[in-house]
């Protein structure tokens, strides 16, 4: 028990000095790269991905996992960006709203189908996938809503700073904070741990570990409502192609952050290390000369890495069942 | 005749279903549309399926076994883009086949052993290959087309063993028969079952769990450098994006064939039939014009509908057994 609390915090401190370590060897070549405000910048700019990463830890944590963030992310943007298209004058708010609504209603779908069919929630979000990107087509009809299509406001929003930091950088600032009081101190949040820790113990602990599931689809689902509006107003354009395949690096945080895929094991402040490794990463190799080209590797190989990192961690337990006596 | 619904359900099998689908669909696109009674539309259609089905026989093996290889299309890109530089090096067909094969071996290699050395969770491990294997492929290739293949190449992908019967569907028949031989009527395909089905006991009674599952990661590799080699052969080019978003095809067949996601369970057959059907359904669809982004709808609405069935009949029949009971107590 105390070995499980403590390893996780030896890791974050570890991959935040590696953060640092990638800082302060880019700002020797390039020492703008270390200026506040250009920190600042990439801080806003891995925002998306920690708000994304947060719901996606939910899922992990109760041992479910939801590639279709991604997709849900691109249709909820497309809707804001259409719906702002058609009826300017009804404002921002109207449109932001209607986007964490129709998030959360994509997340709510996936979590009952995982929940009330007990479907296995990577062929079910592999579905949803398909079906959320079709239908960015269906409802666009193809076409790109740009920037000069939507209102002033709409766009203006993700522009405000305020000390220093975007109206994306502080939301995600909140909502770690928000999660990290959450899965710490409230009942609700520690329910998440038990659900995926011990699905049956938490059965007799009175937890429905399915609704907990469900909870957590809806929330993340939700999370990626408000992120379809933050990225197409960011970003200037809707369009079908929105994110494709950025799931990926959601859950390539997630598992760098030390969530641990087989469940019950993930903090919120692991999660934002994670991500702003990657963050990091990902605004330095074009800086250094890689080419955009490499990006996908790259992502590839630290999804990898990591991914044989926590299978290490997790090894004794493991193994000690199979080797016993099988061999 | 006075069965319940509980032995209905039974003494259906899903292969049935599915052939009851399968043929449904073809009178449905022949009620559609005016093109579709023909041979050669028929063999058409069949190239769709092929190169997918090749690798959704040993995606079903793996998955039975209780794994799971979504890197399969990072896999075929990968291929594609080893023998179009090979090409670029003047290398034959021959040297091209065997440099496909072999990329896509080693690829599966490199799978099987984060999954068995280093004890990585299969579907993590390939959703990082995944990635990694794509972004080989655009690092290599960045925005070119590599399409200077030799004439000779084409045969394997264009080519006609017999009348309108396809050297591709030739290559498939002979794999899946070979794939059941293995699943259904050898010691070895059995094992599959027990590992799927528990892992911990199938390794209690002696099955080396982890060679199986190295070997199997690599056979999937290994198709799918075939599937490339067909692939590529087919198009005459390669571009990085090449078969972009086909895992999801591939692991819709395998999960449309009847085999369980969770493993333990599953027929060659119904993979067969699967892939049949999903190639015709998107053949017929796109005789009508449907562009391809809502065959995506209706691939993903197809495989969430396929394994919401066997739950969603349990609930009914659950649902009848209490409401019988209330009628006659």
């Amino acid at each position: 028990m105390t070995r499980s609390f403590r390893s996780p915090f030896g890791r974050d401190a570890a991959l935040a000095s590696l953060t640092l370590i990638l800082i302060v060897c880019i700002s020797i070549r390039f020492p703008q790269f270390a200026a506040p405000r250009n920190l600042a910048e990439v801080f806003d700019d891995s925002s998306i991905l920690i708000v994304l990463a947060l719901g996606q830890m939910l899922v992990i944590l109760v041992r479910a996992i939801d590639l279709s963030v991604a997709a849900n992310l691109a249709l909820c943007g497309m809707i804001a960006a259409l719906f702002n298209r058609s009826f300017p004058a009804a404002g921002v708010a109207t449109a932001i709203a209607l986007a964490a609504l129709s998030g959360t209603a994509l997340g709510a779908f996936n979590g009952l189908l995982v929940w009330r069919l007990r479907l296995p929630a990577i062929v079910v979000t592999l579905g949803t996938l398909s079906i959320y990107r079709g239908l960015i087509y269906l409802l666009s009809g193809g076409t790109w809503v740009n920037s000069n299509e939507m209102s002033p406001a709409f766009l203006e929003l993700t522009r405000v700073r305020f000390l220093g930091l975007g109206v994306v950088g502080w939301l995600a600032v909140l909502g770690a904070a928000f999660f990290w009081a959450m899965l710490r101190f409230a009942p609700f949040g520690r329910r998440f741990y038990a659900a995926g820790g011990s699905p049956s113990a938490a059965a007799y602990a009175g937890i429905d570990a399915g609704r907990m599931q469900f909870f957590a689809f809806t929330i993340s689902g939700a999370l990626a409502g408000v992120c379809g509006y933050l990225w197409v107003s960011r970003f200037a354009v809707a369009y079908t192609d929105v994110a494709l395949g950025f799931e990926l690096q959601v859950i390539a945080a997630c598992l760098l952050g030390g969530v641990s895929i087989a469940g019950g094991v993930g903090t919120a402040h692991g999660v934002l290390t994670g991500c702003l490794f990657l963050g990091v990463l990902m605004n330095a190799l074009p800086l250094t000369g890689v080419s955009p080209f490499w990006q996908m590797a790259v992502n590839g190989l630290v999804i990898t890495t990591a991914a044989i990192l926590n299978a290490r961690s997790a090894r004794p337990r493991e193994r000690r069942i199979l080797e016993a006596g099988a061999t | 005749v006075n069965a319940t619904p509980r032995q209905l359900v039974a003494i259906v099998r899903w292969e049935v279903v599915l052939a009851f689908v399968l043929i449904a669909d073809l009178f449905l696109n022949a009620a559609l549309s005016p093109y579709f009674m023909d041979i050669w539309v028929w063999s058409d259609a069949m190239f769709y399926v092929t190169e997918r089905a090749v690798v959704a026989l040993p995606l079903a093996l793996l998955i039975i076994a209780g794994e799971i290889d979504i890197s399969v299309a990072g896999i075929i890109a990968l291929s594609s883009v080893a023998m179009g530089l090979a090409t670029a090096q003047g290398i034959g067909t021959p040297g091209l086949l065997a440099i496909g094969l072999a990329t896509g071996l080693g690829a599966g290699a490199v799978n099987g052993a984060l999954v068995t050395c280093l004890r990585v969770p299969s579907i993590v491990a390939t959703i990082g290959t995944m990635s990694h294997y794509r972004g080989a492929a655009y690092a290599l290739l960045g925005d070119r087309v590599l399409k200077d293949y030799p004439s000779s190449f084409a045969v394997l992908g264009r080519g006609y063993a017999l009348g309108a019967i396809s050297i591709e569907l030739c290559i498939f028949a002979v794999l899946s028969v070979l794939a059941a031989i293995f699943l259904h009527g050898t010691r070895w395909g059995h094992s599959l079952f027990a590992m799927g089905a528990n892992p911990i006991a199938a390794r209690w009674s002696g099955i080396a769990v982890d060679r199986y599952r190295f070997v199997l990661f690599c056979a999937s590799g290994l198709m799918s450098g075939l599937a490339a080699a067909m692939l590529t052969s087919r198009l005459g080019s390669t571009r990085p994006s090449i078969a972009q978003g086909w895992e999801l095809e591939i692991v819709s067949i395998v999960v449309l064939g009847g085999v369980a996601i969770t493993g333990g369970k599953g027929t060659i057959g119904g993979v067969v039939l699967a892939a049949m059907l999903l190639g015709f359904v998107s053949f017929g669809l796109s005789l009508l014009n449907v562009p391809g982004v809502v065959m995506w709808i209706v691939i993903g609405a197809l495989l969430i509908t396929v394994i919401a069935i066997p739950p969603l009949g349990q609930h009914w029949l659950q649902w009848r057994v209490r409401s019988v009971r209330g009628a006659t107590s």
